[in-house]
């Protein structure tokens, strides 16, 4: 056997090893937990990660005040709970949060505007990391943004915590709007659409080219229901985060079971119909219309 | 089972994961893939691979799904089989550091260890040789990847760890027509790994094909 070369021993990482990390998460629901208790359910109905929080968005919406990022101990409790990926969120900008949560081994980490932000014009350089990032977006130029900076995932925004599945439409459709319009455009046509799209020449380049982003793309942001989770993956996205939706519902065990399946089998409206039977109640939710600007999550961030 | 054995039909289990990735490689090397997620679907295949993801996952949809069972029995009566990282984990007749009721195809005389290498912090790309194919070692992405902690005497070693922490760690198996790898060749474009496992289902078409000839003949005489 050939002796240990700087190519032979490992690279961490490295944009293959990020974004390769959310490939395998495709299909699949990551969902919010607050407790170990909760984890557990999630890891025994099939979620594929979790993602660890101090209060789910509903609660951080109810209660006000400034949403940081979770206790260690109680990250820590969590990634001791569970087998699968434990994901955790830090406020846009705070990259001392995420220094934290990347000494503490989570394995994404979810610069997210469900948090209060902490910064007002820098979002964090992802970059300057190993633990890879998942961050929100409500169109192309913004993914784009985000994916310069060094996301290796990307998940529309949505409205969290509202139980409506409204706004996580709106941004699915804008994103597949967006690269679909770029497919159609020549080379020369490119160097307008990054200008008016914000987002680096060569990024839009490879959009143009791939007929996709150049990372997965999940959808979050007021997803309740099987039939909710089906409806986005029928919209291009390749896989789900709840936030609320579960813990928040009647039987949160069978609701999480349910959207898992449902996920897969998105496109067997058979499926999603046995499936959604007798599930309880629901999150109560939200009509986004009637939330006044300042209480919109997903205008946070740039 | 009746395709052409040039072109043999390769199921890949699409309950979870990095499914896409799996057929393109695979459709690239001049396999017909398809995805599997129900019973009556594995039963047109001649291959079946089972790609990255999560194991908990797919394992608790396969068997609500009714597919373990026929997994296990498929695998079990010689359909190749390849299975990359989560796949390798489904293939492993024994688990370490795996929930306890985690269920399994099994079909590897192997016990394989979960996230042996760590977290995702801990996810790497290393160069890896493998036993039995041409053109020097190939890119190995390791993410949160178990490896396989002992073989029994029927499988054979085809790659290990050089280097780093787990130097000498066994990380790429095969026995007889199932295959398994820690790492996924999928992520990296260089598909000499499934034109390896492509090559394995059409040498069992091909044997099955020659076996039934044989039948016939052994009928008219």
């Amino acid at each position: 056997m050939s002796t240990p070369t700087e190519q032979t021993v490992g690279a961490t990482g490295t944009d293959r090893v990020k974004r390769g990390m959310a490939e395998q998460l495709k299909g699949g629901v990551i969902m919010d937990v607050v407790t170990p208790e909760q984890a557990r359910i999630a890891e025994d109905a099939g979620a594929v990660a979790v993602m660890a929080l101090e209060r789910v968005p509903a609660d951080i919406r109810a209660q006000g005040g400034i949403a940081r990022m979770s206790d260690p101990d109680m990250v820590q409790g969590i990634i001791d709970a569970v087998s699968i990926p434990v994901m955790a969120k830090a406020r846009i900008g705070h990259f001392v949060e995420a220094q934290v949560l990347q000494s503490l081994g989570v394995d994404y980490i979810d610069e997210s505007e469900v948090l209060s932000p902490a910064d007002e014009a820098h979002h964090i350089d992802k970059h300057a990391f190993t633990v890879p990032f998942v961050c929100g977006a409500t169109d192309l130029g913004e993914a784009l943004r985000r994916i310069s900076e060094g996301a290796a995932m990307i998940r529309s925004k949505g409205e969290a915590g509202t139980g409506n599945v409204v706004e996580a439409t709106r941004h699915m459709r804008a994103l597949r709007a967006g690269i679909k319009r770029l497919a159609t455009l020549d080379e020369s046509e490119l160097y307008v659409a990054a200008k008016e799209l914000r987002a680096p020449h060569d990024l839009v380049v490879e959009v143009a080219r791939l007929g996709a982003l150049p990372v997965v793309l999940f959808t979050a942001g007021g997803i309740a229901t099987p039939a909710d989770a089906a409806m986005m993956m029928q919209l291009g996205a390749q896989g789900v985060f709840v936030g609320s939706g579960i813990f928040k519902s009647g039987d949160p065990a069978q609701r999480a079971a349910a959207i898992v399946q449902a996920t897969t089998f998105f496109d067997d409206p058979d499926v999603i119909a046995k499936v959604s039977r007798g599930l309880g109640e629901a999150m109560v939710g939200i009509n986004v219309s009637t939330l006044p600007e300042s209480e919109r999550y997903a205008t946070r961030g740039w | 089972m009746t395709s052409a054995p040039d072109r043999p039909v390769i199921g890949v289990l699409a309950l979870q994961g990095d499914v896409r990735e799996h057929v393109a490689a695979l459709r690239a090397e001049g396999a017909d893939p398809r995805p599997v997620r129900r019973p009556e679907e594995l039963a047109d295949v001649d291959g079946i691979v089972l790609p990255g993801g999560e194991s908990t996952t797919m394992a608790k949809l396969a068997g609500r799904f009714g597919l373990l069972e026929p997994l296990r029995a498929a695998v079990g009566s010689g359909l190749p089989a390849y299975g990359t990282c989560a796949g390798m984990i489904l293939l492993a007749d024994r688990l370490l550091d795996a929930p306890p009721d985690q269920a399994t195809v099994g079909g590897l005389d192997v016990t394989v260890r979960r996230n042996a290498f760590g977290r995702q912090v801990d996810s790497f790309e290393s160069r890896v040789e493998l036993a039995g194919l041409d053109g020097g070692p190939l890119t190995a992405v390791f993410i949160r990847a178990p490896w396989v902690e002992d073989a029994g005497n029927g499988v054979e070693v085809l790659g290990r760890v050089v280097g780093g922490p787990a130097d000498g760690r066994i990380v790429a198996v095969r026995q007889r027509n199932v295959v398994a790898t820690s790492f996924h060749p999928e992520l990296t474009g260089d598909r000499r790994v499934h034109a390896l496992f492509v090559d394995i289902v059409r040498r069992r078409l091909a044997e099955r094909a020659g076996a039934d000839a044989g039948d016939e003949r052994g009928l008219s005489s």
